[in-house]
């Protein structure tokens, strides 16, 4: 009898889930710092081409408008360069109603100030940027931002 | 024997791992911030008014072929000498501004058969449809950068007094305005006007040739 009670004595002791919560916290460093923000997944091929005159881009007041060449994954659509606004692609006739709700969606004092940042791959025809300024001189948003990569100042 | 129950491994130093990583991270994360060249479109112009005459010498043409070769003034070019020639251009002062005054401020050759004054001085840029938009943004940048240079040297030459420790003076009154964005100095504003007045960015592009 008694030496079956001497089994029960020496149970297993309960886990310690005092480093529980570290490990939570180490997780949680772990995403915070692998996550990326990304507002639109790329549709087209995006390398941004150099420049050093740069400035500052106001991320508020800015509607932004990629075009280059459709990547691997969206072969379907050709080798040519195109537009893509938000998640889709869009010709240039559309451009002018994409920017109006771009601008809506805009907080109200930000309206009049509004930017369009272009990001362009730089193997596209520089003749594809000019009928987008164009598109943006009909829908009266003058201000436009080259987005470059910044290199080293000569 | 007895069996003895295993010690508790030691969570203290859990924590101080965990903050560790945290710091790490946080000083080694940057949070990447667009850049780019800052440019305004023309509006477009319905008014049927003919546009005034511009005088050859007044006028720094820029040309981007098909095959991205640089023309300028209908010579061919390379793109690291592009940012020399429209200083010279532009700094050059052969003559007087619509108000009749000569650049006093300005540096250049005052080469009669190049630009009158920098109020008058226009660079004109055009490129073919084909052009790469790197090429494009090459020169776009040279040409932002002309004018850049010209108005650090007469911020500096106006202004250094107020920023004696900054090497760029113009870009200094930029930042400082940019940091007190939401606090109106007016003298500051009137500052950069003044030097972006001396040097205006007349940098018109034309639309490539449809064909």
């Amino acid at each position: 009898m008694s030496k079956f009670r001497n089994k029960e004595k020496g149970e297993m002791p309960a886990i310690s889930t005092a480093s529980l919560p570290d490990i939570v916290f180490m997780l949680l460093f772990f995403f915070m710092v692998a996550t990326v923000m990304r507002d639109s997944s790329l549709m087209i091929e995006n390398r941004l081409p150099n420049a050093d005159q740069v400035e500052k881009l106001k991320k508020d007041r800015t509607i932004f408008i990629y075009a280059g060449k459709p990547n691997a994954q969206y072969k379907q659509f050709g080798e040519e360069p195109r537009i893509q606004y938000n998640d889709a692609f869009i010709s240039v006739e559309d451009l002018q109603a994409s920017i109006y709700q771009g601008i809506g969606e805009m907080n109200q004092e930000l309206q009049s100030k509004v930017v369009v940042g272009f990001k362009v791959d730089k193997e596209t025809n520089a003749g594809l940027v000019s009928d987008i300024k164009q598109e943006l001189r009909k829908a009266n948003a003058l201000k436009v931002m080259y987005i470059a990569n910044t290199k080293k100042v000569q | 024997m007895a069996k003895r129950s295993a010690p508790e491994v030691n969570a203290g130093s859990m924590a101080d791992i965990a903050f560790l990583l945290l710091i790490f991270f946080l000083v080694t994360t940057t949070i990447e911030k667009d850049k780019g060249l800052l440019r305004s479109l023309p509006p477009i112009d319905d008014t049927e008014v003919e546009p005034p005459i511009i005088k050859q010498k007044n006028l720094f043409t820029v040309l981007i072929g098909r095959d991205n070769r640089l023309f300028v003034e209908d010579e061919i070019m390379e793109i690291k000498d592009l940012r020399q020639a429209a200083i010279e251009f532009l700094d050059n002062a052969g003559g007087t501004n619509p108000a009749g005054e000569s650049c006093d401020y300005c540096k250049g050759k005052r080469d009669a058969s190049s630009s009158d004054h920098p109020d008058k001085a226009i660079i004109s840029m055009k490129h073919a449809r084909e052009t790469t938009y790197e090429k494009y943004m090459d020169v776009q940048n040279e040409l932002v950068a002309a004018y850049n240079i010209l108005r650090e040297r007469e911020a500096s030459r106006l202004y250094k007094k107020y920023y004696p420790g900054a090497e760029k003076v113009f870009t200094a009154m930029l930042e400082q305005k940019e940091k007190n964005q939401y606090s109106k100095d007016d003298v500051l504003n009137e500052r950069i006007a003044a030097v972006k007045a001396l040097f205006p960015m007349k940098l018109s592009e034309a639309e490539p040739d449809k064909n």
